[in-house]
């Protein structure tokens, strides 16, 4: 049959045909650059494919014997999405889930916007356009029975993946009606019913991940456990000076060395996220490829960076700190003045660290470049711009390389960055053979983009009724000029902006060689410290509960003063992190805490990012020889009207909480001579099953739409456990890692 | 050399260098995907499998000392995926990633093998030595404990996910 297709909305289309051999296959388009650029009239009508066509982004396809096959269209790094994306499209279509298939979807961005794992925007962006498509395809199924009995569609009803006529007392399954509903019109997206939050059946249920099984039953779904018919396994040694060049290495003795194929030099560019300089070594084997590395011996350029320290970062900032920030960000009202005529002014500086993302799946890719095409296979978080990356710097069209998206053995946010896809890429193809590019721990620690450290000058002032009336900062960050550096950022709306009528926000950088880059909540990880700490500091100096100390702060809105050359704020709604302050206040006993021993306190603090409002209460307990331990962590987040998966949500949370807490304790990477210091687990510890503690998450649903679960519980637990240890010690927090500071106590 | 192996039930013979690590030899010369490599150095317990029953890292197992082993990796752990930690692992919807699972499971089987009714403590004492970095550790306890039911309970037939 002939496709069809409607343009259906301002900015979404919709597209239906029948598979071959019977069954339906429904396709939407959602805000693609082509359809956006159709829209606007800057092009002409979208081609409409055949639906042989293999471009074919389809979201779902229905085969006769009723198997209901639902795309996850983005890549799966364990935030679930290859579960959640899928439930919204069954929901609406009215299948049972144990009906359904889930597949993988490959790079295709002409037909399935963002498929990206960052930011949190799966839910935001996907709760409705991929509960519309299983709606519309509910619709012409329905359609499809209605044309059979000649009865009217709004008398048919549907119930896992079954459409009843009651009155006549015939049904039908999806199954034989799929072929039939290809020929019925698809509805209007954007006016297609969407069921009654109140009934749903898949939507808010306990939903076990769909590659749960091939998990445990050792199933190849990595990056890591790509094979190829002729696969060869390449090794790149670059040096440990972030973007420093081979001057000269002994290629010949590599070559010769048993197992090697290929040895060869790699000029690389100047661009940290880019192809840098290194040397490739292919072989039959990656052990003996590892075995040949150690025989390799370069001399490098190390370039104008070998000197950056993270000494001399500090040095440097306590420099701009003796003196006014380079620029400001934000101002409110008479900041000198209040601060003058405040009964109690506080001042303090805090730090945090440069840390790894450390996911366990070592960075790999697997390229195939055969007759001037590519083939790759990508444990990729931004896939659409790791083909980008690798199209421009080989010098070919991105439509000549084709990406499958692996699952990821972790993302937070390091596969957001593609240099191991444009290495492997350029491996491949000089050395002609398919080749998966795997990188040691040891690589993976030394060539991170790291989460940037940053430094904060605080001086706050309180009036006497316990009102924060006067706030000046002075953040220290990395960039160049106007333009910090990837996730050294800060917005000028940062809270408590727009709370304290008095308040200037400033910045200053220093140059940086250093490559950074997202991690898990970026900026707000390490923001949310600094600035809950200082408030919290503000609460103790005035003698006032830190949680009555908070909620007079969210009470003090004031309208915010525009900047020139800065964004708008954030939307920030003071109700809502009101509603989730009460939260976690009831139900973490806070109001009994004055019966903890001594050694035992309980902190609290609150965070809004990606568009979720948390606040959250640790307890720890700090021994008399210094030791901490977080005993409970409760949550209270408000992330709209639905949880989509609760087991996804929970383990979200509480994988943030805990992630959180392994930061707090111990991690940091060191710069010293222009490298990363740490290279091992030993070094960068990863929390461990007997430091973590219950992690007791509750939900406040408010009347609005859902958004993402992945990041936004991880920025308050910092500064809730170290203000629980200022609670249980008395000992002010004002630098992480935990492991750099005496806690002991008598 | 030749090195003889019998992994999960089946003997393998693979001409290899005498030091190569036994999870290569798993994963690249018998195409074993399940063993996973996180740190090369024994630190992480991703590479966990089980020789002649006891719980290693193969990362750091060197050919020459498995000559004749006996070897389980997660793919042996049943033949159908129904074992009780498989099972309580899926119901209890324990992965993220997913990543350092069959570590996990290993080092659990190995637990319970030993200890079939393990407490909290022993459970932490026992899984303490393997990292998870998106931090399932609170649903690994349970699906441990809830493993350790299903032990004596009849095998249900598998559901289709």
């Amino acid at each position: 049959m002939t496709p069809l297709t409607l343009p259906v909305s301002r900015r979404a289309f919709l597209r239906v045909s029948a598979l071959a051999g019977g069954g339906l296959l429904v396709a939407g388009l959602f805000d693609t650059e082509d359809a956006a650029a159709a829209l606007r009239g800057e092009r002409g009508p979208l081609a409409v494919p055949p639906a042989d066509d293999p471009r074919l982004g389809a979201y779902v396809s229905i085969t006769p014997d009723g198997i209901v096959t639902i795309v996850g269209k983005n890549p799966e790094i364990g935030q679930g999405v290859k579960t959640m994306l899928p439930m919204l499209i069954a929901e609406e279509l009215d299948v049972a889930w144990s009906q359904v298939r889930v597949e993988q979807a490959k790079l295709d961005p002409d037909n399935y916007p963002r498929q990206s794992a960052g930011g949190s925007t799966a839910t935001p962006t996907n709760w409705l356009p991929m509960r519309q498509v299983g709606a519309a395809a509910r619709a012409m199924i329905v359609g499809a029975a209605a044309q059979r009995w000649n009865v009217p569609a709004a008398d048919c009803t549907t119930e896992a993946g079954v459409v009843h006529h009651r009155a006549s007392n015939r049904s039908a399954t999806y199954g034989e009606l799929a072929t039939a509903a290809a020929s019925i019109a698809p509805p209007d997206l954007a006016k297609v019913p969407l069921k009654d939050p109140k009934t749903f059946r898949i939507i808010g249920q306990f939903t076990r991940g769909v590659d749960n099984h091939a998990i445990v039953t050792g199933k190849p779904l990595f990056g890591i456990d790509v094979t190829r018919p002729n696969m060869h396994y390449a090794s790149f040694v670059k040096c440990p000076v972030f973007g420093g060049k081979v001057a000269s290495a002994n290629l010949d003795a590599i070559k010769a060395l048993p197992g090697v194929t290929h040895a060869f030099v790699v000029e690389g560019g100047d661009n940290l996220a880019g192809l840098l300089g290194g040397v490739a070594i292919v072989g039959d084997s990656w052990w003996k490829v590892q075995n040949a590395k150690k025989q390799l011996k370069v001399t490098w350029n190390e370039g104008p960076t070998a000197t950056q320290s993270t000494e001399a970062f500090a040095k440097k900032a306590a420099e701009f700190f003796a003196g006014p920030p380079q620029r400001t960000l934000y101002r409110d009202g008479d900041v000198a003045a209040a601060m003058a005529s405040a009964p109690v002014t506080v001042e303090a500086e805090y730090s945090y660290p440069f840390i790894a993302h450390a996911a366990l799946e070592p960075q790999n890719c697997t390229a195939e470049y055969v007759n001037g095409k590519l083939e790759m296979w990508a444990p990729s978080q931004s896939p659409q711009n790791g083909r980008a990356l690798v199209a421009s710097t080989l010098g070919m069209p991105a439509e000549d390389i084709t990406v499958h998206i692996t699952r990821s053995g972790g993302g937070f946010g390091r596969r957001l960055n593609n240099d191991y896809m444009v290495e492997a890429a350029w491996i491949a193809k000089e050395a002609g053979v398919p080749v998966k590019l795997l990188w040691t721990r040891e690589e993976d620690f030394q060539h991170d983009f790291y989460r940037p450290g940053g430094f904060h000058k605080f001086r706050g002032g309180v009036d006497a009724d316990g009102r924060l009336v006067a706030w000046d900062g002075h953040f220290v960050s990395f960039g160049e000029g106007e333009r910090f550096a990837q996730a050294a950022n800060i917005s000028g709306g940062e809270f408590p902006a727009m709370f304290v009528p008095n308040y200037h926000l400033g910045a200053s950088v220093m140059p940086l060689g250093v490559p950074t880059g997202f991690l898990r909540a970026p900026g707000s990880n390490g923001l949310a410290f600094v600035f809950q700490s200082f408030i919290d500091e503000l609460a103790h100096a005035t003698k006032r509960d830190p949680i009555a100390f908070r909620r007079q702060l969210l009470s003090q809105y004031v309208a915010p003063t525009p900047v020139a050359g800065q964004p708008a704020p954030q939307a920030f709604s003071a109700d809502r992190m009101q509603a989730v302050l009460d939260l976690v206040e009831a139900k973490s006993g806070w109001a009994n805490r004055g019966s903890l021993p001594k050694g035992t306190g309980m902190g609290v603090a609150f965070h809004f990012s990606h568009r979720g409002y948390f606040a959250e209460v640790a307890q720890v307990t700090v021994s008399k020889a210094g030791a901490v331990r977080v005993d409970k962590v409760w949550v209270a987040g408000d992330v709209g009207s639905q949880v989509i998966n609760p087991s996804g949500a929970e383990q979200q949370v509480q994988g943030s909480v805990l992630d959180g807490i392994a930061q707090v304790l111990a991690q940091e990477i060191t710069i010293k001579n222009g490298r990363a210091v740490e290279d091992a687990f030993r070094e960068f510890p990863l929390l461990r099953m007997n430091q973590s503690p219950p992690v007791e998450v509750h939900w406040h649903l408010s009347d609005n739409a859902p958004t993402g679960m992945g990041e936004p519980a991880l920025p308050p637990v910092v500064p809730a456990v170290t203000n629980a240890i200022f609670a249980a010690t008395g000992k002010r927090i004002r630098s992480l890692p935990l492991s750099k500071h005496d806690l002991s106590w008598s | 050399m030749n090195i003889t192996l019998k992994v999960n039930g089946q003997s393998r013979t693979v001409d290899v260098p005498a030091e190569m690590p036994l999870l290569w030899i798993l994963r690249d010369e018998l195409d074993l995907k399940g063993t996973k490599f996180g740190c090369g150095a024994a630190q992480c317990g991703a590479c966990t499998v089980h020789v002649n029953g006891a719980a290693v890292r193969s990362c750091r197992r060197a050919a020459s000392t498995v000559q004749g082993a006996e070897i389980t990796t997660v793919e042996g752990l049943s033949p159908d995926g129904t074992h009780a930690l498989q099972r309580a692992w899926d119901e209890l919807d324990v992965p993220q990633c997913g990543y350092c699972q069959a570590g996990q499971l290993m080092k659990a089987a190995e637990l319970l093998a030993k200890t079939p009714k393990p407490t909290d403590a022993q459970i932490d004492a026992a899984m303490n030595t393997n990292l998870c970095r998106c931090a399932t550790y609170l649903r690994i306890r349970q699906g441990i404990h809830r493993a350790a039911e299903l032990m004596d309970a009849p095998t249900p037939e598998r559901e289709n996910r």
